[in-house]
Parts: C-alpha cells; structure tokens; sequence
C-alpha cells in the first residue's frame, strides 16, 4: 500500500523528518502544492524568524508566531486580499441582502407578483412598462421573481453548503485519519486501504442516485441529507493529510510527555495532535469549501440538489440555461455571481497556502 | 590556442551578486586567481564564503533571475568564457571544464539510466554515435572503478550506492577528456571511508588525464593532500591564496590561522575543541572596513574602518589583512599546524 | 508488476460488489417506485405491474436475481425506454460519451501541459501570470455556466457552431462541449504541470545537465519534462472521476445522448436496470482506468516498485 501512498503523495520516498523550531515548538504544516485532490507532503521546514542571536551585539531579536507571520504574509499578497474581500462582501450580502431588499422593494426569492400577467421576464434595470428603473438591478425570471434577491437568497444556500458540508468533512476526515495516523501498524494499514479503496470510486454517482431517490420532503429535512452526502465525499483526501501529519508528529516529545503523564489515547489524538495538524487542515478546507460549492451548484443544475422554492445558484442558472436565446440575464447574473464568488476562494485559497508555506512561494 | 603565460585558468576581478528582497547579495565580490595546467587548486571556506558561486561563475551557470555576473574576466587558455555567446559557452561546458557536484544522489537524473546519462555528453561533443558512446561509457566506468560495469550502466540512480554515484558523476565529467574539471565539495555528502576511495580516484585520473583540477571545500584535510595551491574565501573575497604546504606551515591570516586552529588534534589531550567564534557576515549588508574584523582575535580599530590591503608575502603568497606581515612572521616561528600537508611527488 | 495488477483487479470485484449493492439498496429503499405518478393505480393494475417485473417476491430473492443477472452481464431491459436491453444503450451510449470525455481530456492535456511548462520556463511574466490568471478563472466557472455561455456567443450570437446537438464523431458539434468539459482540466492541468516543472527546473541534476552542456531545449524535454509532469498523471487517476461527472452535465447542456444524459434521465425514472447498468459501467471504467494510470505512472518513475 505504501507505493500509492508515496505516488501521491510526492517523489520523495524518503520519510520526512520534522524539524524543530528553535522555539522548540512544534513543526508547521508541510508543504501543499497547488492542483485539486492530489496532495504531495513535501519536506516540513522550521517556520518562522524564531530568535535571531547576532553574535557580537548579543542582543535577541523576539519571534514572532507562526500564525503572525502567516498572517503578515497573506496581507502582502494583495490577490488573497482582494479575493478575502470580495468573498467577505458576498457572504455579508447574501446574509444580510434578502431581508434589505424585501424591505426596499418587496420582493423576495419567491415573490410572484400578482401583476405580472404576461409572464415575461424583465431585463436588468427595467421596469413593467420598459423605463428604467431601480426595482430590479438583475432583472426578473420568467414568472417575474426579482432575479438579485434569488441570486442573494441562493448565496445563502451557498454558504450553509460551505459550512456545514466542509464541517462534516473536517469531522470525519480528521477523526478518521488522525486515529489511523496514531495508532499505527495493521489498523492503519487496514484503514488507509479502506480509503485507498474508497477514493478510486466514483462517488457522486452514487449520491447522484441517492439525491434522486429522495422525495421532496421538507425543503430543510432534504437539505441536510444534501449536506452531509456532499461532504461525505469530501473527508477522504483530509483523512490522508492528517494522517501524514500526526505520522510525523507522534514521535515527538511533547508526545512521549503526554504519554507519560497518562494521558489516554483520545485525549492525546485530539488534544494535543490534532491541533498541530491545523496548517495543512486550512490549507486543505480552502480547496475543499470551493469543491463542495461546486459540487452542490451541479447537482442543484440537475435538479438533484436544493428543491423549489429554494433556490441555488445552481438551479438559478439551470432556469437561466433554458431561456438563453431570450432572456440570457437569467443565466448570466447567478452565472457569474458563482463565478466570481469560487475564483475569490481560490485566490484566497492560494494565498492562504503561501503564507502558511513560504518554500513553495514564487521565487 | 594556447596563452601568452601558459596559464590554464585566469580569473580576474570576478564579481557575481544576486538580487534578493535583502538587498543585492555579493556572492563573490572581487577575485582573482591562476590556475596552471595540470595543478589542483584548493578553494577553501565556510558556507557562504562564495566559493560554490564562484565555480560556477566559471562555468555561467548562476541562474539569472536572481543572480548576475556583474564583471570579471575568465579566461580559459586566453578565451574569456564570461564574453562567448550562448551556444558558445555551451561547448565548453561538459567538454573542456566539466564539474561534479555536492550530491550525487539529486545530481543525477532519477528518472535516467546512468548509461544514457553517460552516453550524452560524448554524443553531444564528440558527436558520438550510440554505439561508440555506449561503449565509451561503459570504459569510462570502468576507469572510475565501478566493477561490472556492463552490467551496472543500464541501471538507475537509485539502485547505486552514493559512492558509485558519485564515481559515475565522475565518469560523466571526464568523458570529453575536459581540461579542467571543478569538483565541488565532491565527498562531502559520502561516508568518510568513501571519502577517501573518490579523493584517490580523482587524484589518479587527473594524472592520466593530465586535467587540471579545482576543488572546492571546507574541509582542510581535504585540501592538505590533494592540492598544489590553496585559496582561501571568506564573504566573497580571496582572504589568503598561497602554495598548499605554505599555507599550512606558515599561514599569512588571521582567518586562514582560525581555521588551522579549529581542527580538532586527536593526540593533544584535554584540549578545548576551537572553533573561529561568531557568524559569517550577511553577504547583503557588509560592514565597512575588513569583513572578518568582527571575529578576528587580531582585529585593531583600523580593521573595523578600513579594507585591508592585498600584501604579497612571499612568492605566490598573498594576504588579505592589514597585519599580514605580522601574522606571517609569527606563524614562522611557530610549529605551524597541526595537519601537515604530505611530502608531495 | 504483475502480482499487483492481478491484485489490483481482482480487487475490483468486491467493490463492484458493494457499489452495486448500495445503488440497488438505495434505489429500493426509496419510496416509491417507477411505475408512481400523477395518478393513483388500480390496484389490481398495480398488482399485476408488480408481477410482470418480479416486484412480488420478497427482496432477497430479487437481489439475489440481480446480482445474479448481473454476473451474467444481464442488465435486463429498460423500464422506461420500451423494448430497448441496457446492454443495448450502453452499447450505443458509451462511445459518445467516450468520445466526448477522451476529446475533452486530450486538449486539456495538450493545452494544459504546453502552457503550464511555458508559464514555469517564464516565471513571473506576463506570460506566466496571464496563463496563471485564465487558469484560475477555467477552475471558477463552473461547466453549466461555461456550457451555455459558451453556446450564447458562438451559437447564437456568432452563428458559428451549432448550439445543441449531437452529430456523431468527429463533428463541429463535438468543439463546444469538449472545449467546455476541458476548461477546468485545462485549468488543473496547467497549474500542476508549472509547479511540477518549477520544482523540477530547481533541482540539482537540471544543474547537472545544463553543466554538461545541453542546449536548454533539450533540458527541458529530455530531463525536465518526465519528472515535471508525474504530477500530472497521478492527477489523471482522480481527475477522472470528475470527467464523469462533468460528462453528465455537459450532455445536459447539450442535450447529446450519452452515458450521462441517460444516467439522469434514468434517475428521475426511477428505471432500475438502467441505473445499474450504467453505474456497473461506470464503477468498472474508473476503477480499470485508474489500474492504467497507476501502471503508467510505475513506467514513467522508476523509483516505484510494485
């Protein structure tokens, strides 16, 4: 098993041996490359200025914290910032944008509006009677539901999407590969296979089937189903990166303290070294938050995913897509509002790794 | 074509320094230097003392963005190598100064049989065909000592031991029959009984070969037994350059003297292991004044303000240092150091 | 290598055992059943429906027929599409859809190698950053926005492809949806392919083989390349994965009559064999293709051993 394993997870076949800061911490995460779903654990790296100790001067400079830096890092990058800002104005309007907009307008995700007795869908920034008007900065759908507070309600779906599939994610991934990682030997032999096994499979058919099986029941009971089917998916890759990670730090002393103290072994996985698998946990939920979006947008575009009345940006361009020659604003507007909002993540996404990871910086 | 003074190698006023977010690092800042045919040249310093970038200043080959050879001239057998063409310096890398590197693991193609690895540089300068350059590789093989080595070329580099990586490395450099090869810390990455085995080979090579050798390190045991002159680097300067058993009866340096002194003596008992104190200087933010003067144990107030000048001692002796001539006629009286470079042929 | 192969299929069946189990199960347990619709059955038709299609029995005997049949390669016939055996549209089915994702993986190759390697080769250029940048926004648009974007501007407002159909292979109405499929491949592909080479270009035996004198074309192809792109082919096994999900899209949007689109339509019907026809098809596809990849990727790095 360890030939998949060191395939792909790097060309470097031999182990990587931590390296303490001079703090005497804790190593940081290990490198991430760039590119989905394939993880390659680089050789770790002592992060961060630590104390500098100039010879004749004999003065300290002080260190700064990994996450300081890490910190100082991202702010320089100014794509993450720009990606950060705009993705933190997209959650605060889709938060906050529906109920504004009920009360500017009136209208809301689902208001039809007992006028619109043509059923024609109204262009951006037009009005009933084709003058210009503010009511409808997106246009309207064909049965002239405000499309911005459709695109703004989806956003919503969105973000619970993002937070609790990845959650779900994190949970079992972690779990899962940081108990592997620590126990060693046969059990995590068997387990890394089991995951081996699971991730040559092709899982979204499968949920395919299983979300079309599914009636629609109470929008809410269906979209919890939808949530942890899609963040089933993801834990796999998260259980292997952790694993990595807590293979390489059971050895060290702050372990052997614990250990020696009595510590028992789920305390030890979770309090003491799952904490320190956070660097390459970040870096990994930035690629996965984007993943799971995607993956709920399509399936949404199918029909499988968030059902009527609810909208998502992904049945909102599925609508769109069947007008296109007509009224292409139905596509466009939630089109490139997801869009936009999945090319921020990735931007902070990368520059998040960056920071947490000056080797693979640009040099 | 051979030059006007007979010297292979001519290395004049070298200066290479890298752009960096610090601040222009100088790498190399100001060297010259006389390689004859048929000598070996010991480089000697610590890390950072710019003897690495200077080799491969020689060869071009620091990568340009961040690094630059701001000025110098290098000339091999009268041609400047710093001012050939591109397609030009290429065929003198491989054929007349070849290199081989720290190591040999990483230096060598993993993904390559050593055998194409070889047959390369013969097919590529003496346009070869893969027949002749198949066998030549495996004759050159063989040179290098690797026994079996018909069936030994079509392996891997992973399937080698180090030293036999590192003989291949040396099979590989000495293919075109070169004129000068750099060898760069060639047994610092190997096992200390290997370390021996590689000086050795190259040592015998070079005398079939007749190449001329520079060999690059920080370990003066090294140096001692394998060379007929020394330079000795510190932050990018020649601090000392001298004949090799001068340097050690009789060093002209403080730093020079610094590093005879840290060489651990195993008959000497209860003796403190001395070791040069400090660290060496940020290339990007150099004092004023001598380089070495904040760990220098002679350093007076004129070291701290101003550059030393290069004083000649004696015939191809000469010192960076403000007090060379004192340290030098101090270091005559003493028994010298401890390594003593062997009685050479 | 061979013992691993072996291993390796031989693996695949319990898997397609368990895969298989799961869709029937689940598609079982629903409520509801396919023949469900508006209306509200007589009973007495509703009975004899359940005869004709072996509902009556109790359901280990079912599974146990299916999974039977299904050692027999009997996937029965389809619920919905009368008189058609699944075998039957996966035979027609399939070669569209592998038309349709070998087409879309091949240009992303092509593109996505030939650019990363010049964005690595050119670091911090325009070029570097300008491809960097079209990568980035290949991986956010997703493929149902790109789809019909795409059929807007060269369908319907230039008039220069045709927007929807399926003519067969090789057409012009193969361009749009494979150039859609590929986009994030296009994307992925490229990213890796710089930070492969990068990495690569940093290592000392590209040092070792510029010393020797090597123009730094060949560098590049002859050293660079086959260690930079093993990212690459480790990626394909995954990236696969994906391609099928995407397929099922894609054919959406394009209405083309694939594994994909039939897999949906299946879904919503409710047309059992169909659905496991199709995801036995495609368990064994994946699972098989990775076996390649994993094969190739032990030819091209021989450091592996199996």
């Amino acid at each position: 098993m360890n030939d998949k394993i060191s395939k792909t997870e790097g060309h470097h076949n031999e182990p990587t041996k931590p390296a303490l800061t001079p703090l005497g911490t804790p190593p940081e995460a290990p490198a991430l490359p760039r590119g989905d779903e394939v993880i390659h654990t680089g050789p770790e790296f002592a992060v961060g200025e630590g104390d500098v100790h100039s010879a004749e001067a004999g003065e300290i400079v002080a260190g700064s914290s990994l996450w300081k830096d890490a910190w100082r890092r991202l702010l320089k990058n100014k794509l993450a910032v720009f990606g950060m800002i705009v993705v933190i104005l997209l959650v605060v309007a889709s938060l906050i944008g529906p109920a504004i907009i009920k009360r500017a307008t009136g209208y809301s995700y689902d208001l039809i509006p007992r006028e619109n007795a043509l059923n024609k869908s109204f262009p951006p920034f037009r009005g009933a009677d084709g003058s210009f008007s503010w009511i409808h900065p997106m246009g309207t759908d064909n049965a002239g539901r405000d499309i911005l507070a459709r695109v703004l309600s989806g956003g919503q779906i969105s973000l619970m999407v993002a937070l609790i599939s990845t959650f779900v994610s994190l949970l079992i991934g972690i779990s899962y590969g940081a108990t592997a990682g620590y126990l060693g030997g046969r059990i995590d032999d068997l387990m890394m296979r089991v995951v081996d096994v699971l991730y040559s499979l092709p899982y979204i058919i499968i949920v395919i089937v299983l979300l079309a099986m599914l009636p629609a029941k109470t929008p809410t009971g269906q979209l919890a189903e939808l949530f942890i089917a899609l963040g089933a998916v993801s834990w796999l890759t998260m259980a292997r990166i952790v694993r990595g990670q807590v293979l390489s730090l059971k050895n060290q002393e702050f372990v052997l303290a614990a250990r020696a103290t009595g510590v028992t072994t789920p305390k030890i996985i979770f309090r003491h070294l799952v904490p320190n698998t956070l660097g390459p946990v970040i870096v990994y939920t930035t690629l996965t938050v984007p993943t799971v979006m995607l993956s709920e947008a399509f399936l949404s575009f199918l029909g499988l995913g968030v059902r009527p009345p609810r909208v998502s940006w992904g049945s909102l361009a599925a609508e769109g897509a069947q007008n296109l020659a007509i009224y292409p604003w139905q596509l466009i507007f939630p089109g490139v509002t997801m869009a936009l909002m999945l090319f921020c993540l990735n931007f902070l996404g990368d520059g998040l790794r960056d920071a947490l990871d000056p080797q693979m910086r640009r040099e | 074509m051979s030059s006007s003074n007979g010297e292979l190698l001519s290395v004049k006023n070298l200066r290479t320094y890298f752009e960096t977010e610090d601040g222009v690092l100088k790498a190399v800042d100001g060297i010259d230097f006389e390689l004859s045919r048929g000598q070996t040249l010991g480089i000697v310093g610590e890390s950072g003392s710019g003897k690495s970038v200077a080799s491969l200043s020689i060869m071009r080959l620091i990568p340009n963005p961040p690094g630059k050879i701001v000025s110098g001239e290098v000339k091999l057998d009268g041609d400047d190598l710093l001012k050939l063409s591109t397609a030009e310096i290429r065929k003198v890398r491989g054929k007349r100064v070849a290199m081989i590197f720290q190591d040999p693991m990483t230096s060598l193609n993993p993904f390559m049989r050593i055998s194409k690895q070889l047959m390369e540089v013969t097919q590529l300068h003496l346009a070869y065909s893969s027949a002749q350059a198949y066998e030549h590789a495996l004759e050159m093989l063989e040179q290098v000592g690797i026994a079996d080595a018909r069936a030994r070329a079509d392996s891997y580099p992973h399937e080698l031991s180090g030293g036999m990586r590192q003989r291949v490395m040396i099979a590989m450099a000495l293919s075109c029959r070169p004129e000068l090869l750099i060898a760069d810390e060639p047994t610092t990455a190997l096992d200390v009984t290997i370390q021996a085995q590689i000086l050795e080979l190259i040592k015998n090579l070079k005398s079939e070969t007749r190449a001329s050798v520079i060999l690059i390190t920080h370990d003066l045991g090294v140096v001692a037994g394998m060379t007929d002159h020394i330079v000795v680097m510190y932050a990018g300067k020649i601090f000392e350059c001298a004949p090799t058993p001068e340097l050690f009866a009789r060093p002209g340096n403080p730093y020079t003297r610094g590093l005879l002194r840290s060489v651990p003596d195993p008959t000497a008992r209860e003796q403190k292991l001395y070791q040069i104190p400090g660290l060496p200087p940020d290339l990007a933010r150099m004092p004023a004044g001598c380089p070495f003067a904040p760990r220098c144990e002679r350093a007076e107030e004129i070291c701290h303000r101003e550059f030393p000048p290069f004083v000649q001692l004696a015939h191809a002796h000469f010192s960076l240092c403000h007090f060379a001539n004192e340290v030098y006629a101090s270091a005559e009286s003493q028994t010298g150091s401890r390594i003593s470079p062997p009685d050479q042929a | 290598m061979l013992r691993f192969i072996i291993r390796r299929i031989i693996v695949i069946i319990p898997m397609l055992f368990i895969i298989l189990s799961l869709t029937w199960g689940l598609i079982r347990l629903a409520p509801g059943n396919f023949y469900t619709g508006e209306k509200k059955l007589a009973p007495a038709v509703e009975a004899n429906l359940r005869a004709k299609y072996g509902l009556d029995k109790a359901w280990y005997v079912q599974y146990g027929r299916v999974l039977w049949n299904m050692a027999r390669f009997d996937f029965g016939t389809s619920l919905k599409y009368e008189g058609q055996s699944v075998n039957q549209i996966l035979w027609r089915a399939f070669p569209v859809s592998a038309a349709l994702g070998f087409s879309a993986y091949l240009i992303a190759l092509v593109v996505g190698i030939t650019t990363g390697t010049l964005a690595a080769l050119r670091q911090n250029s325009w070029i570097d950053y300008a491809s960097m940048a079209l990568a980035m926004i290949g991986i956010s648009i997703p493929n149902f926005v790109l789809g019909p974007l795409l059929i807007l501007f060269f369908g319907l407002t230039l008039f220069w492809l045709p927007p929807a159909l399926w003519d067969g292979f090789p057409s012009k109405s193969l361009v749009l949806p494979a150039i859609t499929l590929s986009a994030i491949y296009i994307a992925y592909i490229a990213r890796l392919t710089r930070s492969g080479m990068l990495e690569v270009m940093r290592s000392d035996y590209i040092r070792t083989a510029r010393a020797k004198g090597l123009t730094e074309g060949r560098v590049v192809t002859r050293h660079a390349l086959r260690g930079g792109l093993l990212p690459v082919v480790s990626f394909s096994g995954p990236a696969l994965a994906f391609l099928i999900t995407g397929t099922v899209v894609v054919e959406r949007v394009f209405a083309i009559p694939g594994l994909g689109n039939y897999f949906i339509n299946a879904c919503f019907n409710r047309d059992e064999p169909l659905i496991i026809g199709i995801v036995a098809f495609i368990a064994v596809a994946v699972l098989g293709f990775n076996l390649l990849v994993d094969i190739a990727y032990g030819f091209m790095d021989p450091r592996i051993r199996y």
